[in-house]
């Protein structure tokens, strides 16, 4: 005769451990954290080096210079490079009791990055059995992305963009832990080879019930060639927002902002 | 993860936890009709991943700290990482440390020790304790589930 054993739902009694009731806890702390900001903006790629960090730092200052209250998650946790290109000195960062108060660029851009934390050079390390790394590494890392959201004092703010590592992972970390998945606003640039690996990341996005927001084609006046921007628009039936040359000026990223926001 | 005395048909209830120190977890879950107890005893890679979803086995009393797992974590933060995170942190009146305690917060690494000498020193004050020893860190970190701190 097997035992009677009870499934793991059907044992309702409460108990003190209630690790899906402390998981429910991060959920809401992270909510009431954004329930200030208007809108969480995603930028995300599926490919590296086509400019996503370029591109939400020079849309954010835009944003600040618009009007707009803008913030920026740096959530490359290994490559952070937000607070350079928002011009953001790397000092202490003041904590308060209830959260810790963001950096703010020259235009108003609220900022937190792995980069105000780490040594310089030095890349993150966490404490932990080296052996079996890859079981928690990642873990940890969407750990830090929760604390990134709950726990540092945004504000009211309309945007908060955040600039995603390439790749889906850290999107699909970032939808699950929002009250509701993120807009995305991607970007590409012109190649075919770019194109295809965008086009995996919009529809990931776009399965997880993710709105696409547009698309941004950087790098177009050499020396790549292609028309990535303009067919991932047209296939994914959303607006080409921008097409951003090399060191563009500040009118160029003026320009997303508003066509962004639909008042251009 | 939970616990059930098949004997009695009942679900166990958590009981005590305590943490070594050599990254391994032991938590007790006590039936409440025979009262046999059983162990859970993690390794460190289970204990580890436990850790890093933040959550507790047996859960805690306090509040998460702002960036509580980046800053127990995180083994190359800076040390001026937060302007605040050495002064002398927790609310109202202070408790003093004894000289073992002192030395060994010292040992805590400065992007850490703001958060760490908080904790210790709410845990004191909400349980009347004057002064700070050893062996309050080591209770406070077993009650209050903070591996490694
Ligand atoms: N339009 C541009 N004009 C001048 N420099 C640019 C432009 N776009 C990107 N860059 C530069 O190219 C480099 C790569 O861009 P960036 O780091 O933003 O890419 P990324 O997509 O964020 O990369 P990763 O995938 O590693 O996160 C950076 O040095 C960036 O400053
Ligand atoms: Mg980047
Ligand atoms: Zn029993």
């Amino acid at each position: 005769m097997p035992l009677n054993i009870r499934t793991y739902h059907e044992l309702t009694e409460p108990d003190r451990s209630g690790l899906p009731g402390q998981i429910a806890a991060q959920r809401r702390r992270v909510a009431a954290r954004l329930a200030g900001v208007g809108r969480v903006v995603a930028l995300m790629s599926g490919k590296g080096g086509v400019g996503k960090s370029f591109a939400t730092a020079g849309l954010a200052r835009a944003l600040a210079r618009g009007g707009w209250a803008a913030g920026v998650l740096d959530a490359d946790f290994n490559g952070p490079t937000i607070p350079a290109l928002l011009r953001i000195p790397v000092t202490g960062c003041t904590l308060h009791e209830n959260g810790v108060e963001p950096p703010v660029s020259p235009e108003g851009v609220r900022c937190f990055s792995m980069a105000l934390l780490l040594q310089d050079g030095r890349p993150l390390g966490f404490r932990g059995p080296e052996a079996e790394s890859h079981v928690w590494r990642e873990t940890l890392e969407a750990a830090a992305l929760r604390e990134f959201l709950a726990d540092v004092a945004w504000g009211a703010l309309d945007r908060l963009l955040v600039d995603l590592p390439p790749g889906i992972q850290r999107f699909q970390e970032l939808a699950e832990l929002l009250p509701a998945p993120p807009a995305v606003l991607t970007v590409t640039i012109p190649t075919t080879e770019s194109r295809d690996a965008v086009r995996r990341a919009m529809q990931f996005a776009r399965e997880r019930g993710a709105e696409l927001l547009g698309v941004v084609e950087n790098m177009v006046d050499g020396p790549f060639t292609g028309d990535a921007g303009e067919a991932l628009a047209r296939e994914f039936g959303v607006p080409l927002l921008a097409r951003i040359p090399w060191h563009p000026t500040q009118d160029v990223w003026d320009e997303v902002a508003r066509r962004m926001e639909g008042v251009a | 993860m939970k616990f059930l005395c098949v004997d009695c048909d009942r679900q166990m209830l958590f009981e005590e936890r305590q943490l070594p120190g050599d990254g391994t977890l032991a938590a007790a879950f006590r039936c409440p009709q025979c009262g046999r107890a059983v162990g859970l005893l993690t390794n460190p890679m289970e204990t580890q991943l436990v850790a890093s979803l933040g959550v507790k086995i047996g859960g805690t009393t306090i509040d998460p700290q702002p960036l509580e797992t980046v800053r127990g974590m995180v083994t190359t933060g800076r040390d001026e990482a937060f302007a605040e995170g050495t002064g002398d942190g927790g609310r109202g009146t202070s408790v003093t440390w004894s000289v073992e305690a002192q030395e060994r917060l010292a040992r805590v690494p400065n992007f850490v020790r703001g958060m760490v000498k908080k904790i210790y020193a709410d845990y004191a004050r909400d349980r009347g304790l004057a002064e700070i020893t050893p062996a309050v860190m080591d209770t406070a970190r077993s009650e209050l589930g903070l591996e490694g701190m």
